[in-house]
């Protein structure tokens, strides 16, 4: 596909098509939270809509994305990949480069700079593994902020590195000990705190999910990453557009951030759009985190959206090899892509995830996180049934440094029997 | 009006009318609240039948894994009873043998994944609780804005709509919070979740002092009662006095103690 070069003053725009009035992408979204939030949330839309209709306030933070985050990250053409999954061409957008690792920082900077616009001194965040703790800490340290992290007490015990880089960048950790102590948890504490000092605290979300407006300004904050791939592939390839896109999903936000300037294009010029969900250890075993293929329409932190609930309106635990993507829903405007058949979400579970980890590790030389390794996958699966002149674009959204010990501990357990080898 | 024919007045009605009957006794209305089947289903029912006796009104919790709004305390209670197998359907099954006992009106206390997935949706959810003699829904994570489903569900049968006023809620807030109450209005003492604390928040009085320009509903105050002395400081300026992690706390230890401390904080509720 070949569209129009996309302008300068595209790159600097932060707005898309917002949730309506009441915070909803279709159905989904929507505000499920205690009332005593409700003000703050009101505040936090106003505030939002003011700053990134603020020149100053959006070159503040594309001065801090460009100095400090290390942007624009780069879009390096995967040709031994490419040539691996015999078809299409492979791109991958480099989100492992950024400072701290993974596409977290560019949403995090974005956030505390709005804390810091509306006169908060204090930041909260929950975190699943750390990488969103450690990004939302990083950004505190930056700009003087006080920050405490929600993390469930099972994730303190398998991530204690992360903890000790937190607190070394200046944040408490408080550890979760109430429900399956993971991400799920985390959020619930981080939610049930910001509504105890809601009155001088920010809390920085981390994915796509929540009540509105977070899920709109979480997009906004890294819809950066597919800014920058339009106007890189373009560049690379003489004018070309993508034929199809790939990032993982967990709640969702390195997906988003790419689609979100494909997505609410004339569906002609639309590419195709493929959100990877874990699969696990596989459907049958009931231990995946994939709500949008089997999973059902609820309510959790604050939003309505597809997740893993049981018969009984019971949020069932979810199972993924990266912690990533261990969360049980997946953000509303993801839910409404879906139903509307905007973008599709496919499956990959943690063998194959392991699988594509090495994969790359061995074709590119870049060791992607697990989470990532999820979109490799399927991005080489995808592109192998293209065509040599068709182009896919893979979010690779964090590296693997921080899997590293976990990849060998996993790649031991498998059966090194022959007719075990694929 | 219900099944069993003791009440010729609404499900809703009668929840305004425990707090009449309160108010011409001089003393705020008493709202304890028990976790559906905790500790477990037969301590749960004879600790909340003797509890009814020195109780207006009772709150029920439908046990929710991700409960927002709770502290500590009832969310382990929830845990240990999802643990043992309560479910919405089961919560409304121990309600309705509650039912074969007591007159007085219960609520339902839980949050809105559990009605927004029952089987048939929230219509059916709402039908089988006004079957099991439940006379109205609390949820502390539906704001009266997401809940206009549920609402005319509640209308149709009679139920009360009970939404949270918060200390952070404007005046605006305040007035489409009342709006779409029925039977009372629930008052949130401090910014936090439910919890025992050994007093309750200074904002209190202005805070039922705003609620009460909006509206004629009676207001009751909730989060951080645990005792004669906190229950006896909301009871002089709110129309009813809700406690419920401090029981919760006394039934993980025995009835008889849960029993106790009902009787401790009815009597608080005197003015």
């Amino acid at each position: 596909m070949t569209r129009p070069p996309i302008t300068g003053a595209a790159k600097h725009s932060l707005s898309f098509p917002t949730p309506d009035a009441r915070g909803r992408f279709g159905e989904f979204g929507g505000r499920y939270v205690p009332e005593a939030l409700i003000p703050a949330l009101d505040e936090l839309e106003q505030a939002y809509y003011e700053a990134r209709a603020d020149e100053a306030f959006v070159s503040e933070l594309e001065h801090y994305l460009r100095t400090y985050v290390g942007r624009p990250s780069l879009l390096s053409e995967a040709k031994e990949l490419t040539r691996h999954a015999g078809g299409a061409r492979i791109f991958l957008k480099r989100e492992d480069l950024n400072h701290t690792g993974a596409h977290k920082i560019n949403n995090t900077i974005g956030q505390v700079l709005l804390a810091r616009r509306m006169g908060k001194r204090r930041v909260i965040a929950e975190t699943g593994a750390g990488q969103h703790g450690v990004a939302t800490a990083t950004a505190a340290a930056l700009f003087g902020m006080e920050c405490t992290v929600y993390m469930g007490e099972e994730d303190v015990r398998r991530q204690e590195l992360n903890v000790f880089r937190m607190e070394l960048l200046g944040a408490t950790v408080i550890p979760v000990t109430t429900g399956t102590r993971t991400l799920k948890d985390a959020t619930n504490e981080a939610i049930r705190s910001w509504v105890t000092n809601v009155r001088d605290t920010f809390y920085v979300l981390g994915s796509v999910v929540g009540p509105h407006p977070y899920p709109m300004i979480v997009r906004d904050f890294q819809s950066v990453i597919g800014l920058e791939t339009m106007e890189q592939l373009e560049a690379a390839t003489g004018g070309r557009t993508p034929d199809a896109l790939v990032a993982c999903v967990g709640g969702g936000s390195n997906a988003i951030g790419l689609f979100a300037p494909y997505a609410y294009l004339p569906e002609a010029e639309r590419p195709r759009m493929v959100g990877v969900e874990a699969a696990g250890e596989g459907l049958d075993s009931g231990r995946h985190a994939a709500p949008v293929n089997f999973g059902k329409k609820g309510v959790l932190h604050g939003s309505l959206m597809y997740l893993l609930s049981d018969d009984a309106g019971q949020i069932s635990p979810a199972h993924s090899i990266s912690a990533g993507l261990d969360y049980p829903g997946i953000g509303p405007e993801h839910s409404y892509f879906f139903a509307e058949g905007i973008a599709e979400y496919v499956l990959v579970n943690d063998e194959e995830a392991l699988d594509a980890f090495a994969l790359l590790a061995r074709t590119e030389g870049i060791i992607p996180a697990l989470e990532s390794s999820h979109a490799v996958a399927h991005g080489v699966k995808l592109a192998g049934a293209m065509t040599p002149d068709q182009v896919v674009v893979i979010n690779v959204s964090g590296r693997g440094d921080k899997d590293v010990a976990e990849a060998k501990r996993l790649f031991g357990l498998r059966n090194p029997a022959p007719e075990a080898q694929q | 009006m219900n099944e069993t024919g003791r009440s010729v007045i609404s499900p809703e009605a009668a929840l305004t009318q425990a707090f009449a009957t309160a108010r011409e006794q001089d003393r705020a209305a008493f709202i304890p609240y028990l976790t559906a089947g905790y500790p477990d289903e037969e301590r749960f029912e004879e600790a909340a039948l003797g509890i009814l006796e020195v109780a207006d009104i009772l709150e029920v919790g439908l046990p929710y894994s991700d409960p927002l709004g709770d502290g500590p305390t009832i969310q382990r209670s929830g845990e240990t009873v999802l643990r043992q197998g309560v479910t919405p359907a089961r919560t409304l099954e121990l309600v309705a043998r509650l039912r074969k006992s007591s007159d007085k009106p219960i609520v339902i206390m839980t949050y809105y994944n559990p009605i927004y997935t029952f089987p048939g949706g929230e219509r059916e959810f709402a039908r089988a609780a006004s079957r099991a003699g439940v006379n109205g829904l609390i949820l502390p994570d539906l704001p009266p804005e997401e809940a206009g489903g549920l609402i005319a569900e509640c209308r149709e049968l009679g139920l009360a709509t009970i939404f949270l006023v918060a200390p952070t809620s404007t005046d605006e807030r305040i007035r489409t919070v009342t709006e779409a109450c029925r039977g009372f209005v629930y008052a949130v003492s401090v910014l936090g979740v439910t919890g025992a604390r050994g007093e309750v928040g200074s904002e209190v009085p202005e805070l039922v002092a705003r609620i009460k320009a909006h509206t004629e509903l009676p207001v009751a105050v909730g989060f951080g009662v645990s005792s004669y002395a906190t229950a006896n400081g909301v009871a002089q300026v709110a129309d009813g006095v809700v406690a419920g992690s401090a029981l919760i706390r006394e039934l993980g230890e025995s009835v008889d103690e849960a029993q106790a401390l009902a009787r401790e904080i009815a009597r608080g509720c005197v003015r």
